[in-house]
């Protein structure tokens, strides 16, 4: 069959595919990067439709399609006559008419055009979680994620370190001691024979004073020899655990808000983002975190996502009953060295003196103790050009643990620096 | 049973008692393909299953085949490539290279959607039109399906692109990837250079003018990267050498003496991006390589727009033929046959008109049923084939195929080639759609005597580029004193641009011309319908 071959014909066959990605990623980046501004108000709207645990996922998002048209020339088919074949006739002949199908000219028989693009209302596609990641966080122009460092915790954790000639009994390793009698008594075995040889030898040619000296030394060799014992103190072997540094990998993130009435629309969603990116960060640097929501009007309760971000309520503002929560909630599920506490603190700041008072009170004696973390973003209302500091903004100024921060946000773009203000001071003083 | 007959049947009416065709023919009437000596004992592989040896065994087989049928190809290397590369591919129209463009990555996401929402299949396979050929076999496919590619690709496409006139006028396949090599790193350059936004906003004005940057009738100079580096290195090198701007006066072309434009009037020209690289006053020189880039690569697939029922329809036959060749020879088993022949005929179907999932005429379908017509008119030819096709009926069909892939376009093969009896089976019927009545349309022929000439000239008169593509020229040289650059649109029965469209395309065109456009819609007598300026 070769010979059919014709000579100057080759064939191969290529096998391409673990070839790199290459132009498909070039050209969808050049994609994103056209349509960012789209793209980023369409990755908006999906923020809000998200849970926070969801945000750094990927995800289909649909944009407007107007910006995306290729405009090509072409016929306007409601104008002119034209004639046109298609397939499938059968009942018509010549003379019928056809009604014209509802929806305009989309019977035209031209159906290859070029730019299948336009005209499209919408335009929707899959985001990858790096690109999702990327839109999200260029509001807040997000440096290098991987290099922030803050709460930096480490706990002692003993690990297994070899084996060590003392220890407490329990760890003893009977393997090991028994590995190192037997050596033990290999050895000194050896060594006995090896002198019992010589004896012998000098036995032979030595005169009957240094032979009587030298049976003595024989006998008392050969009864040492058969009577080495089976375990000395010096064979025992321990499991030896040496304290090593660790992180601590669990984390948990309880979310504070306040949804009393002056909680609007606007600030609960800066809340929502100011939450997202902790969890986002905390999930990097944990793997996986467990998030608690509780939420407080005069009185404090712990609901899911949905009903903390969502449920609408109203009431007046009591802090101290959500600190008491969180702090009830951290004693009874998240005590112990392996659980790193965030505490995240959302609210408009409006509160009562008194209240304010004993909340820092709290905060500072009961709480700051057993959280890694407590961040509080006041979100103040603006009324004006003139900002007042709010109630609860003021009462925290009293606390003066390091791992305390508050800082105030007024708009989406203030989130981010915030955010890396609220961390670096922490990694300062760390 | 056919469904057509069944409706027909379940509503008798005095209109259907005189349908003037005969009843459906339910037996294929194309004969198999003669059975050949030699058999072999056992096919070459059986299952699913492929490797490379076997697809090598495979392609010997094909070359056989194809040798033993008179195909001449030029030489191919097959590409085994994942789903994701052959996303990647379908974005850049199928090139292994070509430069960086936001609407590539548009038309990726979109597919990908597509793809992975279950809504769309990948294509099976693509081919490229190379010297050496290239062909993309996806990794799912089932042996049966990559066989079918390789017939279908590699000897049927193939075979078109080497013999093809449109194809040995118009495309240089030895130049092209290295042509695109060096437009992909011109772009990136560029951008670099120049920032991307300015680069991407002269390719988009490019792309909206792209099927107007082909010179229709010229047979275009070849294509190559190395000479068009060499190219623009040397006219760098001269502007660098020469310009000093107290002598530059003296590079400047003299002068023509006044009234000599007169003498030679301006010629309507049709490549409208040919005349924007050249004449466009203000352009830089860098713009107008990218003017020129997109120029070229819109005449590489110009003759690909204008052969879609042709060189499908050769492919499809081909591969039909060859793959029945392997299984007359007893190199494919039946569960081969089948399975590619469910392919097939998925690819094959022909919804009608009135279908939910109709996209127009299939060209797969018309080009199939045309060439297997071909054939059957030179192997069984009745009367009334005597009496319409007298130069095929009893010749050698393997010479009329190849004559006919080598020597027409859509248009044209249509034009020769439709047999009444093509035209019975798909049932074509001509529409007109009147400026007068837009409530319906009225059929004004049919598949029978009366009206086959007709559907035919019809049929053949919507492949033309001048009805799906509105043709356009450069009217006025813009050298006057307001340098307006006047276009006009030649219209044809009434039918006139989209105004929406077009005031968009002439945006883009004014950003590269620097000065007004105006594009005037002009009927045969020459009178001005409509006007639409930037």
């Amino acid at each position: 069959m070769s010979d059919l071959v014709a000579p100057n014909r080759y064939m191969r066959i290529v096998d391409r595919r673990a070839d790199p990605p290459g132009r498909g990623t070039v050209n969808r980046e050049r994609f994103v990067r056209r349509f960012k501004d789209e793209i980023k108000r369409a990755a908006d709207d999906e923020f809000a439709k998200r849970s926070i645990k969801d945000v750094g996922r990927g995800g289909r998002i649909t944009i407007p399609g107007r910006g995306l048209k290729e405009p090509y020339l072409h016929h306007d088919d409601e104008t002119g006559d034209r004639d046109f074949v298609l397939p499938g006739n059968r009942e018509f002949i010549p003379g019928d008419t056809i009604k014209r199908p509802q929806g305009g000219s989309g019977k035209g028989g031209d159906g290859d055009e070029p730019g299948t693009g336009e005209g499209r209302d919408e335009f929707g596609f899959v985001l990858s979680r790096d690109e999702f990641l990327s839109l999200f966080f260029d509001d807040l122009e997000l440096p290098n994620l991987e290099r922030t460092r803050f709460g930096e915790v480490t706990m002692e954790r003993s690990r297994r370190a070899g084996y060590s000639r003392d220890g407490s009994p329990g760890n003893l390793s009977p393997a090991m001691t028994v590995r190192m009698s037997i050596a033990r008594r290999i050895a000194l075995r050896g060594a006995i024979n090896r002198r019992l040889a010589e004896l012998e030898e000098e036995r032979a040619g030595a005169n009957p004073a240094r032979c009587i000296e030298i049976d003595e030394e024989f006998e008392r060799l050969v009864r040492r020899r058969d009577s080495l014992p089976f375990l000395e103190d010096v064979d025992r072997r321990y499991r030896s655990r040496a304290p090593m540094p660790a992180p601590a990998t669990r984390a948990v993130m309880l979310c504070l808000m306040d949804v009393s009435g002056s909680m609007d629309e606007h600030k609960k969603d800066l809340a929502k983002r100011f939450f997202a990116l902790l969890y986002l960060f905390l999930e990097r640097k944990y793997g996986q975190v467990e998030v608690v929501f509780v939420r407080h009007t005069e009185k404090a309760e712990e609901v899911d996502e949905q009903t903390f971000f969502y449920d609408p309520q109203s009431g007046g503002t009591l802090v101290l009953p959500a600190l008491q929560l969180a702090h009830q909630i951290i004693e009874e599920r998240y005590t112990g060295e392996q659980w790193n506490v965030y505490i995240a603190q959302a609210s408009d700041g409006d509160c009562g003196l008194d209240d304010g008072r004993q909340s820092a009170n709290y905060a500072d004696e009961e709480l700051m103790p057993v959280v890694r973390y407590f961040a509080y973003v006041d979100i103040p209302s603006v009324t004006g050009w003139f900002v007042r500091p709010s109630d609860l903004w003021q009462s925290y100024e009293a606390i003066a643990s390091p791992a305390f921060a508050r800082r105030q946000v007024r708009a989406r773009s203030d989130i981010w620096p915030v955010f890396r203000e609220l961390f670096a001071r922490k990694e300062a003083t760390a | 049973m056919n469904p057509w007959d069944k409706s027909v049947r379940s509503t008798p009416s005095k209109r259907s008692a005189e349908r003037p065709w005969p009843k459906l023919l339910t037996r294929p009437t194309v004969p198999m393909p003669v059975v050949g000596q030699e058999r072999a004992a056992a096919p070459i592989a059986t299952g699913s299953e492929w490797t490379m040896p076997i697809l090598e065994k495979f392609d010997a087989a094909l070359i056989r085949h194809a040798q033993r049928n008179g195909l001449v190809t030029f030489p191919v290397q097959y590409e085994v490539i994942t789903a994701d590369q052959m996303l990647d591919l379908c974005s850049t129209v199928g090139m292994p290279v070509h430069y960086a463009h936001w609407s590539f990555g548009k038309h990726l996401v979109s597919q990908e959607r597509g793809y992975r929402k279950g809504l769309s299949g990948l294509a099976y396979e693509i081919v490229i039109n190379t010297n050496p050929s290239l062909v993309y076999l996806m990794e799912t496919n089932t042996l049966a399906l990559q066989v079918l590619v390789m017939a279908h690709a590699a000897y049927g496409h193939n075979a078109f692109f080497r013999n093809n006139y449109l194809f040995q006028q118009f495309t240089q396949p030895d130049a092209i990837l290295d042509y695109l090599k060096f437009a992909n790193g011109y772009v990136l350059d560029c951008e670099q250079r120049y920032g991307w936004r300015e680069v991407e906003k002269t390719l988009d004005c490019c792309h909206s003018l792209s099927s107007y940057g082909v010179d229709r009738y010229r047979k275009p100079k070849s294509l190559s990267a190395r000479r068009e580096s060499e190219r623009l290195a040397e006219r760098l090198r001269f502007a660098e050498r020469h310009f000093n701007p107290d002598y530059a006066y003296l590079f400047e072309k003299p002068k023509q003496a006044e009234g000599s434009e007169e003498a030679v009037p301006f010629e309507p020209q049709e490549n409208l991006l040919y005349f924007i690289e050249k004449r466009a006053p203000k352009l830089a020189p860098w713009q107008r390589e990218l003017v020129r880039i997109v120029r070229k690569v819109a005449q590489y697939f110009y003759p690909q727009r204008l052969t879609k029922v042709a060189n499908e329809g050769a492919a499809t036959f081909w591969h039909y033929t060859l793959l029945h060749d392997l299984y007359d020879a007893g190199q494919v088993d039946d569960g081969f046959m089948l399975e590619w022949l469910s392919n097939h005929s998925d690819v094959v179907a022909q919804p009608s008109f009135d279908a939910k999932h109709y996209h127009g005429i299939n060209p797969y379908a018309l080009g199939f049923a045309i060439y297997r017509d071909i054939r059957r008119i030179c192997q069984q030819p009745t009367g009334e084939d005597r009496e319409w096709f007298p130069q095929l009926a009893g010749r050698d069909w393997r010479e009329s195929i190849h004559f006919a892939m080598a020597n027409f376009k859509d248009e044209s093969m249509i034009e020769q080639y439709l047999s009444p009896k093509v035209m019975r089976e798909m049932r074509l019927f001509l529409l007109h759609d009147d400026e007068e009545d837009r409530s319906v349309y009225a059929v004004k022929a049919i598949h029978n005597d009366q009206g086959y000439m007709r559907v035919r000239q019809s049929l053949a008169a919507q492949y033309r580029p001048e009805f799906f593509q509105p043709t356009i020229v450069v009217a006025r040289d813009g050298a006057d004193h307001d340098r307006a650059l006047l276009l006009q649109h030649r219209v044809e029965s009434g039918r006139l641009l989209d105004a929406d469209s077009a005031s968009d395309v002439l945006k883009h065109a004014q950003t590269l011309w620097k000065f007004d456009v105006v594009l005037e819609e002009i009927d045969a007598e020459g009178n001005r319908l409509k006007i639409h300026r930037t």
